[in-house]
């Protein structure tokens, strides 16, 4: 069973369907207990990085994360999800994260933001996310993004400069952009992530 | 690599059906919504725009219904605008699977409609809809409201600059002179839009011939919104962007994944 973290972030609909499409069951959840024991978590997030984490602190989801990810159950954030994982959110202010990835998430030096649309990645690493779809481009929509390497594999994209667009860190997967919008080649990257649940 | 120019299908909705007129009026019925999305979808549009022209509350519930059974097939971005009044109207779009909505009215009546928004969900849900047209304002370019009939006696410019600094986070620039004419976008209008805004610009109105589309980037469009050329099959997504990618823009291709 797959779960997804409902922590007060926006739609959850398309995504519970973008993962349905895997054959596993979907559940959207609050409970704790559920998240902490599902084969695999996605973490949504839409908003502001801030008003993210205030969901997560509200519901007390941070160490349910860290303890899926100390015991080896896979977990996939995205977008915002992507964000809160990291140390630092420097979205008007500064924010702590959840911090399983020391780093900050700062905002894109570009002349048109949000950074909105469907852009390619440049792996880094050996990658599980994006095999078979590393020429493809997926569905951005931010401002913010962290910039530096976390993990075994990466994605890299660029709007402005250069931004981890994606990332792989054991059982912790995390993607900038939108796979759950990402047509085929977002609905495949999906595929690759619960192939090893 | 760079981000892709966007190719946006528009889809006007009333009572379940897609319909386009020229000018919006003199509408013709032009297909059922939601084939018509995962048509476009299939054909590898970018993103797709729902327009709620519908009248009364019962068309707007059926058109909930439209978008809800849409996100339930279609995996890219949709977006959906008409009749949008309140924080409550955007939340229920949302849930039923919009990922963005588009105002325009009911933000010209009441501006701090776009900050209410956008603190609640964030300036990414939220695109700006100008409904514009030549006119003896200060910049050339005035608002107008109900389709193009009435003036709203707003300076566009001034507005899409106001509107910016509420927090929209893109805006849907629809000329109502090139409307439905398919003789080109409003080229001096993109640019003049474009020259005070930082966020993403997509330009309708007007598209007709392939060049019209490479016409409207050089403006400064983002993305490029039509609806009878693709309707009416003058157009397929493939052709436009077949076009735009030999005249050296990046476009999304969609490869055998």
């Amino acid at each position: 069973m797959i779960a997804i973290l409902d922590y007060g972030s926006g739609n959850l609909r398309s995504a519970q369907r973008a993962f349905a499409t895997t054959g596993h069951e979907v559940e959207i959840t609050s409970d704790l207990d559920v998240a902490l024991k599902a084969d695999g978590l996605v973490v949504p997030g839409v908003g502001a990085f801030a008003a993210c984490m205030d969901g997560i602190n509200k519901i007390s989801a941070a160490e349910v994360i860290r303890e899926r990810t100390r015991a080896g159950k896979p977990t996939i954030g995205i977008c915002i999800g992507m964000q809160i994982l990291f140390s630092d959110g420097l979205e008007h202010g500064n924010h702590k994260g959840i911090g399983i990835w020391q780093g900050e998430v700062s905002q894109l030096d570009a002349p048109i933001l949000p950074h909105m649309g469907w852009n390619t990645v440049e792996i880094t690493g050996p990658t599980q996310l994006f095999k078979g779809i590393e020429k493809e481009s997926f569905y951005f929509v931010h401002s913010y993004a962290a910039k530096k390497s976390v993990g075994t594999s990466q994605a890299w994209t660029t709007h402005g400069e250069k931004f981890l667009s994606a990332a792989e860190d054991g059982p912790l997967c995390a993607t900038q952009f939108h796979p759950e919008k990402s047509g085929r080649a977002g609905l495949t990257l999906i595929a690759n992530w619960s192939d090893r649940l | 690599m760079t981000l892709s120019v966007r190719i946006i299908a528009c889809l006007d909705v009333t009572d379940g059906r897609v319909v386009k007129g020229v000018n919006f009026t003199d509408l013709v019925d032009a297909g059922d919504p939601v084939e018509m999305a995962s048509l476009y979808g299939s054909e590898g549009v970018d993103e797709l725009t729902f327009l709620d022209i519908s009248a009364s509350s019962a068309g707007r519930d059926t058109t909930l219904d439209v978008v809800r059974r849409t996100a339930e097939q279609v995996f890219i971005p949709l977006t959906v605008g008409g009749g949008i009044r309140s924080v409550e109207d955007v939340n229920q779009l949302l849930r039923a699977g919009a990922d963005k909505v588009s105002i325009n009215t009911a933000a010209l009546k009441r501006p701090e409609l776009i900050s209410e928004i956008v603190d609640r969900f964030g300036s990414q849900v939220l695109v700006l809809s100008v409904d514009a047209r030549r006119a003896r304002t200060e910049s050339g370019f005035e608002v107008t409201t109900h389709g193009g009939r009435e003036s709203s006696g707003v300076d566009a410019i001034e507005w899409v600059e106001k509107a910016c600094a509420l927090g929209v986070g893109e805006i849907l620039l629809n000329s109502m002179d090139a409307d439905g004419t398919r003789a080109g976008y409003d080229i001096g209008m993109i640019s003049a839009v474009r020259s005070v805004s930082k966020v993403p610009l997509i330009a309708s109105g007007g598209a007709g011939a392939l060049s019209d589309f490479a016409a409207a980037l050089d403006a400064g469009a983002d993305a490029l919104l039509a609806a009878s050329v693709f309707h009416f099959g003058i157009h397929r997504i493939g052709d436009v962007k077949s076009y735009l990618s030999a005249a050296g823009y990046s476009i999304r291709t969609l490869n055998n994944s």
